[in-house]
């Protein structure tokens, strides 16, 4: 191919400028501000909030005093995901299986609450646990007065409930492509249901399992409406403490060594999803659509 | 749900087999249920003719009437609507210029920006709220002594001040949507028939017409998708706007979280009930196109091999 110089940069110059506005916008937005939230992190408090410059670490070492915002994050993100994983995966392996002429409907039935309101669907069990919902009718059948709302089960519950389409989208999607074939041959070699599923359809879906568990995951990490609406300030998150102390008590240098450990808890995640993720074959992308 | 199709053929022996599909049946029926209840509720106690949620007296319009009456919530529907429109216009123009570019740049920037966009995207909001928070503070902390200085020293009177308000929501809104119109037109090129390009090139066009007649047509779809996913997301996100909205100037989220935060009314069911018709109407639109345009792929793809089988014979 000939191709001149000049040609060539003009070529360049209009990719570039193509890419500019997309860059800027990274740069500026993403990148820049999460160097200065390590920067902010190790900084000084400002009398009326804010930044102070100062180089110290007693923002990390004040992080205790909050560990029960990450602790609570943590344990619901793993318990959230872990059930979203035991009630999607049936529900995948029967659409991608059993469903037959209904398939496309019932996973468009999945999909559709996860693109209507976040706020209108946690909402909604704001109604239904709440003292009109459930527990007036559990006390109408005699099971004295139990309390559903503000409790770690409602927020389970709104995050199982808001979060199990992100769960079994990919699942059905690594279930869907699974040769069938592959099954009928370890029945015919005499495997029962159950060995069947452990040695081959739970393996060759491992990349579905993959993907659901960190998209569900780093969502549920930071998830700040659940615990707020559904915890009501009893089940509180490193989501609700952040937003306390960027937005309330405006301790922006506290508030950012608790968000670069947030953002460090999410890096680990990936990368073990990553290194897991390699050592497996095949393409891992799934998309959200 | 119900109906059985192609049993396969051992099913009539194997009892234990169709104890399994029905449990997996049953199962499948709860988790419906279990996804749509709580959404027919809200609707259903919108149409509440009583005063509180949980109970319902009647079926009436009246919480209707007193939503689209509320002044406040119907200025924060109409910001929603502006910040949703910007986000998804300005989040499609980059998001298609720079999945582009990117079919042209190096491996190894194209790599960089591919793992920046996939951060955008995975990163919850409320990263997203912090980052642009202190980017905006900053930024205005340093433009607005500039204004006043500039101002003073040609003796305008008092300089502008630049603050939050719906743009900033807007700014922030992009940085997510804008990596997820990358993606869908990443794919979309990816799948795109590149003889068709090199045909226009061949015939002597420009690369702008090229660009126009030829890879613009086949974009539309991924384009109009992003645009109306940039809208939803925009129009749904709650926490990153409450860390950059401007003072008096809510989206319907906000309204909505801090309406629910001050007591639950029907109200709110009717707020949500029409913002729920809005995103199903949305995401009809969405697969309508979706099929079109992979029905007529189909067809242009089976053209083509009848072409190339007519062309061979």
């Amino acid at each position: 191919m000939v191709r001149s110089g000049a040609r060539r940069w003009r070529s360049r110059i209009a990719t570039a400028l193509l890419l500019l506005p997309a860059a800027t916008w990274y740069a500026l937005l993403l990148l820049v501000p999460l160097v200065i939230l390590v920067v902010f992190s190790f900084g000084g408090r400002a009398p009326e909030g804010g930044y102070l410059p100062d180089f110290t670490f007693a923002n990390y070492l004040e992080l205790p005093t909050r560990a029960t915002a990450f602790v609570n994050a943590l344990w619901m993100a793993l318990g959230g995901t872990v059930l979203c994983l035991l009630v999607g995966f049936p529900l995948a392996y029967y659409l991608a299986t059993r469903a037959g002429s209904q398939r496309t409907l019932l996973l468009v039935l999945v999909v559709v609450p996860f693109w209507t309101s976040f706020l209108i669907r946690t909402y909604a069990w704001l109604t239904i646990l709440g003292n009109n919902g459930i527990p007036s009718l559990l006390e109408d059948l005699g099971f004295g007065h139990i309390v559903l709302l503000n409790t770690p089960f409602a927020v389970l519950l709104g995050i199982v409930y808001n979060y199990l389409p992100l769960m079994v989208f990919p699942l059905y999607v690594s279930l869907e492509r699974l040769d069938k074939r592959l099954l009928e041959a370890s029945k015919d070699l005499g495997a029962g249901r159950w060995a069947t599923f452990r040695q081959v359809t739970l393996p060759l879906s491992s990349a579905g399992v993959l993907s659901g568990v960190i998209l569900v995951f780093i969502p549920i990490m930071g998830e700040y409406i659940i615990p707020a609406l559904l915890g009501g300030g009893k089940v509180f998150f490193i989501g609700n403490a952040l937003v306390d102390l960027f937005l309330q008590s405006r301790n922006w240098p506290f508030g950012s060594a608790a968000a670069i450990v947030l953002i460090l808890v999410i890096l680990t995640a990936v990368t073990i999803y990553l290194r897991v993720g390699s050592r497996g074959s095949g393409s891992r992308e799934v998309s959200l659509l | 749900m119900t109906d059985r199709t192609t049993p396969p053929p051992r099913a009539a022996i194997d009892r234990a087999g169709r104890w399994v599909d029905r449990a997996f049946r049953i199962q499948a029926t709860a988790l419906y249920l279990f996804l749509y209840v709580p959404i027919a509720l809200v609707v259903l106690f919108s149409f509440n003719a009583g005063n509180r949620t949980g109970e319902l007296r009647g079926l009436s319009l009246r919480w209707y009437q007193v939503a689209v009456e509320d002044p406040f919530a119907m200025g924060a529907l109409q910001n929603s609507f502006v910040v949703g429109a910007w986000t998804a216009v300005i989040a499609t123009t980059l998001g298609t210029l720079a999945a582009l570019a990117l079919q042209r740049t190096p491996r190894r920037i194209r790599a960089v920006f591919e793992a920046i966009t996939y951060v955008a995207i995975i990163i919850p909001g409320i990263v997203i709220g912090i980052a642009t928070l202190i980017f905006f503070v900053n930024a205005f902390a340093w433009i607005n002594p500039q204004l006043a200085g500039i101002w003073a020293a040609i003796g305008a009177g008092a300089p502008p001040t630049i603050g939050t308000g719906l743009h900033t929501i807007i700014a922030a809104h992009v940085l997510f949507t804008m990596a997820i119109v990358i993606v869908l037109v990443r794919a979309r090129l990816a799948g795109m028939d590149r003889s068709l390009t090199e045909a226009s090139f061949d015939l002597f066009a420009s690369p702008l017409r090229t660009f126009v007649q030829v890879t613009l047509p086949q974009l539309r779809p991924a384009i109009i998708t992003g645009a109306l996913l940039a809208f939803t997301f925009s129009f749904d996100d709650y926490v990153i706007a409450s860390f950059v909205a401007g003072p008096g100037k809510p989206t319907l989220p906000m309204y909505v979280f801090s309406s629910i935060r001050r007591g639950i009314t029907p109200e709110i069911n009717a707020i949500a009930a029409m913002v729920l018709t809005v995103t199903v109407t949305l995401l009809v639109i969405v697969s309508l196109i979706y099929r079109r345009s992979s029905r007529i792929a189909a067809a242009q793809r089976a053209a083509a091999t009848a072409d190339a089988a007519a062309g061979t014979s």
